[in-house]
Order: structure tokens, then sequence, then C-alpha cells
């Protein structure tokens, strides 16, 4: 590939579905986008997706750093065939069953995936009573237009359900659609290799690609306890902007990557990014968060004798629905900013992340 | 394939421009003359050999959607139902606005911000807005207009058993039935009348009658299946595969029963299958056939529709090839003068 088309490609990726322990589908589309920036890419036992750029340094004191970019999406899991072959459900990660209500989505049967509509009550027969109230993920029912029988042959309690979402371009270089949490940070990884290549870098970067995120960081611990980086930096997505949301935990589409602070990343490695925004001439946004970041960082930095971590965070909104809504650039530069704070990464900066006191 | 074309096309109440084009030119070739009166219903008709009764087959255009109200200060959209729609189906859907079929997604609150009980309640409609990527009004401005309407952003797909789901099945279904009517020859005059502005209290309809001025009229509709769990069995409306409904009485009239029966005597004799509508709920256009003028016998034939009034509906396509055979043969019926008022 002459010139990398990421977008298109996070917009594959997010047409793709992959829910919290069922990664392998999506894993297998990371890993052809992946051919033009390195071959050596491997899966653990957790089902990370590990990718290896090698970095330029001398090989005894090459640094390593490890990207960490969730691939599982939040879903369903069928539950239940009801008489009629309606399927009931349960939520794999944080739905409002609210934004499921006559969705269109896909059953991933073993023998391939089956359409459904999620189904609501006509106002005709509705009660006011009823309007008044939102139905609990208990009482909706996937209806997939086949006989009873039919469905019983198809489809298994425990098969993963999501919703079916050909993503939109809004105005203004918006995309909307499912699963930006967590493909955005995907696409801003390939944008970081894509500029790394521009540029001379001394450290091996390890491209990882974790599973059950959304399920409480399952993925990220092993991978960061396997790697042994020097330092791993996780890439998620923050609350962007909007009315309801909170000013001090939100941030406006289109203002740049969120560089995080506070205790569940090193100081250092903040600091560092925040130089290298600064340093770009680049539009960033300060995250601050008291304890867990809510991200794989959280998982990180406690692995091993502690690994140094940091995290940057692309604004989405409508997080966790199907219409999530990122601004492209906002991928694009938390890749430029990644590959640029990495490729001044040596060994000597390695060294000072474990040096607190003074003389 | 017909019944994309005529679901995938906007016609909100009011706006049904893009539909009454695409039938338009569905028809035109098939007809003796297709014209518009001013409150943009549209005729198709067919004078056959000139005897027999007059018969008006109707089916209304326009869908229900909504229509921008406002742009907020921070390029967000207002939005308002045209037609009945229950607030809860609208959230975390896309919609295309106007006739340059703009994008839009209407957003939800992540869970993480959400408090309490809050996840219990329906988000009700003046809290959401449709979002176009503007972040400021003067940028919405540049694409929406307050008065553009916008449809769900749903396609015609068959899936299933022998069934297809799209937006405005309610009534494209019975538009797409007067289509295939239009390619037929009969003897006696046929009027195709696709009506406007349905969904907002039947408001094309009473003009359409009172210009045609048939001897009976039979409207096509889209009508609730609600074979689903939750529904009793005895509440069911009508259910999904079961063949045309016939109304019996409904908000908007208590339907003819010599007309009842004789539809049930032609499905009978040709061995089409039928099903009764089961419920009282909901209203159509025959609502103001039957009291135009002098009086017009009318009679309704629907085909079952799940989720309608939603995003994605759901039809079997044997009920819908069913209604096409059953409205062929009544109109037989009428040709050999089977039926008489």
């Amino acid at each position: 590939m002459s010139e990398w088309n990421i977008r298109e490609t996070m917009k594959q990726l997010m047409t793709a579905s992959g829910i919290s322990g069922h990664e392998a589908g999506i894993a297998d589309l990371i890993k052809e986008a992946l051919a033009p920036f390195t071959t050596d890419v491997r899966t653990d036992r957790a089902g990370n997706l590990i990718a290896k750029v090698a970095g330029e340094g001398t090989p005894a004191t090459r640094p390593s750093v490890l990207l960490a970019a969730h691939m599982d999406e939040i879903g369903l899991m069928v539950t239940k065939i009801e008489g009629g072959g309606f399927l009931r459900v349960t939520n794999v990660g944080g739905v409002d069953p609210r934004t499921q209500v006559a969705q269109e989505v896909l059953v991933h049967a073993a023998d391939g995936d089956l359409l459904g509509i999620v189904g609501s009550k006509p106002p005709h027969l509705t009660s006011a009573e009823e309007r008044g109230k939102a139905a609990p993920l208990e009482e909706l029912f996937i209806d997939l237009a086949l006989p009873d029988s039919v469905v019983r042959e198809k489809v298994r309690v425990g098969d993963p359900v999501t919703i079916r979402r050909t993503p939109f371009e809004l105005q203004f270089d918006r995309i909307a659609g499912k699963s930006l949490d967590n493909r955005a940070s995907v696409a801003s990884v390939f944008e970081c290799l894509a500029e790394l290549k521009k540029l001379r870098t001394e450290a091996d970067v390890y491209a990882v690609f974790t599973t059950q995120e959304e399920r409480g960081r399952v993925g990220a611990g092993p991978a960061a306890y396997g790697i042994q980086p020097d330092i791993a930096i996780a890439i998620d997505v923050t609350f962007g902007e909007m009315p309801g949301a909170p000013a001090d935990a939100s941030f406006p589409l289109g203002s740049g990557p969120a560089i995080f602070y506070g205790a569940n990343c090193h100081r250092k490695i903040s600091q560092g990014l925040t130089m290298t925004a600064e340093r770009l001439n680049m539009a960033y946004e300060r995250e601050i968060v008291m304890g867990d970041s809510g991200t794989d960082a959280w998982a990180m930095y406690v692995q091993r004798a502690g690994i140094p971590t940091g995290l940057v965070s692309i604004p989405v909104r409508y997080m966790h629905s199907s219409v999530e809504t990122v601004c492209y650039r906002d991928i694009e530069q938390t890749g430029i900013l990644l590959a640029h704070y990495i490729s001044g990464i040596d060994h000597a900066y390695v060294e000072g992340l474990s040096c607190y006191l003074k003389d | 394939m017909l019944l994309k074309r005529l679901t995938e096309a906007s016609g909100p109440s009011g706006h049904e421009d893009e539909i009454r084009q695409v039938i338009y030119e569905e028809v035109r070739d098939h007809v003796d003359r297709v014209y518009t009166d001013s409150l943009g219903n549209l005729y198709a008709e067919k004078d056959g050999k000139g005897t027999g009764p007059k018969v008006m087959l109707c089916a209304h255009m326009d869908e229900c959607a909504v229509m921008i109200s406002s742009v907020d200060a921070n390029g967000l959209l207002q939005f308002r139902h045209v037609g009945g729609l229950d607030d809860r189906v609208l959230l975390a859907k896309p919609v295309l606005i106007g006739e340059k079929r703009i994008p839009g997604v209407i957003g939800s609150k992540p869970p993480h911000h959400q408090k309490g009980t809050e996840r219990s309640k329906p988000v009700s409609l003046e809290q959401l807005r449709i979002d176009i990527g503007a972040s400021t009004r003067e940028e919405a401005l540049q694409h929406v207009q307050p008065g553009d309407v916008a449809v769900f952003a749903t396609t015609y797909e068959e899936f299933g058993a022998n069934c297809a789901k799209s937006k405005s099945f309610d009534d494209r279904v019975g538009c797409a039935v007067l289509v295939e009517m239009a390619k037929l020859s009969f003897d006696m005059p046929v009027v195709l009348a696709f009506t406007v502005q349905e969904e907002i209290g039947l408001r094309g309809a009473g003009p359409a009658a009172y210009r045609v001025q048939p001897d009976i009229a039979l409207v096509l509709e889209g009508t609730l299946a609600s074979d689903t769990p939750g529904t009793v069995v005895h509440a069911r409306a009508t259910a999904l595969g079961q063949g045309p409904a016939l109304s019996l009485v409904d908000g908007s009239s208590i339907h003819n029963r010599k007309f009842r029966e004789h539809m049930m005597k032609v499905a009978e004799e040709n061995g089409i299958p039928y099903q009764m509508r089961n419920t009282t709920a909901g209203g159509n256009d025959a609502g103001r056939i039957h009291l135009t003028r002098e009086g017009i016998i009318s009679g309704v034939v629907s085909v079952p529709v799940r989720y309608i009034h939603a995003p994605a509906q759901i039809i079997s396509l044997g009920d819908y090839e069913n209604t096409v055979r059953l409205t062929e043969k009544f109109l037989r019926s009428v040709e050999q003068g089977g039926f008489q008022r």
C-alpha cells in the first residue's frame, strides 16, 4: 500500500463485531490491516493480538513501548429461546437497554450471522402508563422472522449479539457508528505506526490489541506481563462534550487528544506527552481522574514490578451506543502525538522514570 | 425491486415529494392518465371499457417521521414527531434529513453518566437531539433548516423465513399493491389513489374520494401485527404469515359487513388465506372515504406489519403476495358483477 487509508480501515473495523471474549474475528481483520506495517504478529493466550515493529536502537539498551488499544466491544448474549422463536438476551459490558429498542442486530450463530430486529410495541397498543417506562433488558426480545424450530436449530444460548450499524460520515469530519469505543483507538494506533515510518525511533514498539476491556480489562494485564515493556500507553475513548455531560470530564470533539493526569498514570509520561503536543503545536486537552481511569492503563501499571504507564484518549459522544460519534482529526492527531513521543524515547529517558529522589 | 424503492423513499406527512415521484415513475406507463391535486394526492386512472362500477383503490404515501423544529447554539437539532411515534424507539438511531439526505444521529447519554433510576425512564422528546456533526448553530444551518423533515436510515432487506425488513411498510406495502394493480387490465374503471397525510389525521383521503366519486373503495394498508412476546393470543391484532387481514372495526370506522363477507368469499373461492384484524385500535383512510359525499361503500385489506411506526418493520412476503392476489381477485369479482351495492 502506497498510502494508508486508515479512515476506511476504521469504518470496516466498526462494521465487524467482537464482543468481549469473542474477539477472534475482529483480531483477524486487524491482523490483515497490520500487513503494511509489520508481519511480526502473534496472539497470546489471553487472545491479545500483538504486533511488533522493531526500533533502531542497539539491542542491549533498546527501549520498548507497548501501545494498548482494546479491540472488544460491548454487546448482548442470547440467554433463552422463547416460544415462537424470539430470543432473550443479557448484556456483555455496559449496555443501556433503552438504546437497544427497535435496533437491527446480528446474532452471531455457529453457522453464520442472522439478522434480527429488537421488538417494540406499536404506539397504537401502548398505554400512557407504559410509555412512561423504559423496559429493562429482560423484557426486550429479538425477532429473527424465523419459525421456532428453525431458530432452535440455528441459535444456541451463549451466541453473541451486536447491533448492525453501517458507519455514517457526518458533516465536519465526524464519523458515527457502533464500537468507536474502541475501534477509534485501534485506528489511532495505525495512524501512529504510519507516522513512525517517517521518524527515527530507537524503541521497539508493540502494538497490542487487547481483549475483554469492557468486562474488567482482562487482556491488558497478561499482555503487559508477557511483553514486559519499559513503557505502556493505553489508548481509549473518553467522553465527548454533549448536553448533560460533566464539564470537567468531557471534551469537545475536535479538541485533540486528551492526555491523562492522575495516579493511574506515570506523571513523567503525562508530562512527556504534553511537552510533545506543545512542541508539535498540537491542540490537546488534559483529562483528570483521581483513581481508576477505567481503561487498560489501570491493569498495566501494576504488572510485574510496575510498568510506567500513560493514557491518551479520544473524545467520543454517545459512548456505549450504536451512534458513537468522533471527529476523525482527533484520531489522527492522537496517532501523531504518540509517534513523536515514542520517537523521543531512549534508554536514559526510561531510567529517569524510576528516579524520584533529589540529592 | 418495488418494495425496496417504495420503502426507502422519503415521505413524511405533508412532505411526500420523493415517494410521489417514485410511484409516478412506476405507474405512468401502465395507466391512462396520472395527475395530482392541490393537496398532493396522486391519482392513476385506468378507464377499462368504461362499463361496470368505478372502483377506487387507496393507499397512503406518507410515513411517520420527525421534523427539525429548531437548532441549538451548540449545533444540535431539536425535533418533533410527524405522526404517531413512541419516543422510546428513537434513541441511538441514524436518520436522513431533508432532500439532500444529510445523515444525522439521535444521540444518547453514556451509561457512565447516568444517575440512579434514570435508566428506567424513557428519554423524552424534549431531551433528544439530532447530531449532524456541527459544533455551532451557524455550522448546522449550512446543511439543515428548521422545517426540514428526517426519516429513519433503514434499508429494505429480505431475511428470515420469506420476510423483509424496512422502514415505512405502513403504508408503502399498500402502495406496492396498487402499483401491481396498475399493471393489470380491467373492464371497469379503476382509480388508484395514493393519498397524503394519513398519519396526521387521514387528511388526504376525503378530498380524494370526493374527486374520484367511486362506487366502491378498497383501502390497502399496513397494519399492526402483535404476535410477539408479551401479547396474549386473543389480543393479537394480526399475526405475521397468516394472510391479508380484513378489518372489522377500528378507531375510524365500522367496516361494511356485506363488503367484508364478499372479501371472505373471494378469498375462500380462490384458496387465499386471510385473517381478521382483532383490534379496534388504529384507523385508516376508510374512515374518511366512507363518509364522503353521500357515503361510499368501503373496505380495508391490510398486510400485517410487526413493529409498525418503528425504524425497522417486518412483513411476510407471503402476506404481501396474498394481498396482491386477493386485491386482484376482488377486482375480478366486481368486474364480473359479483359485488353490487
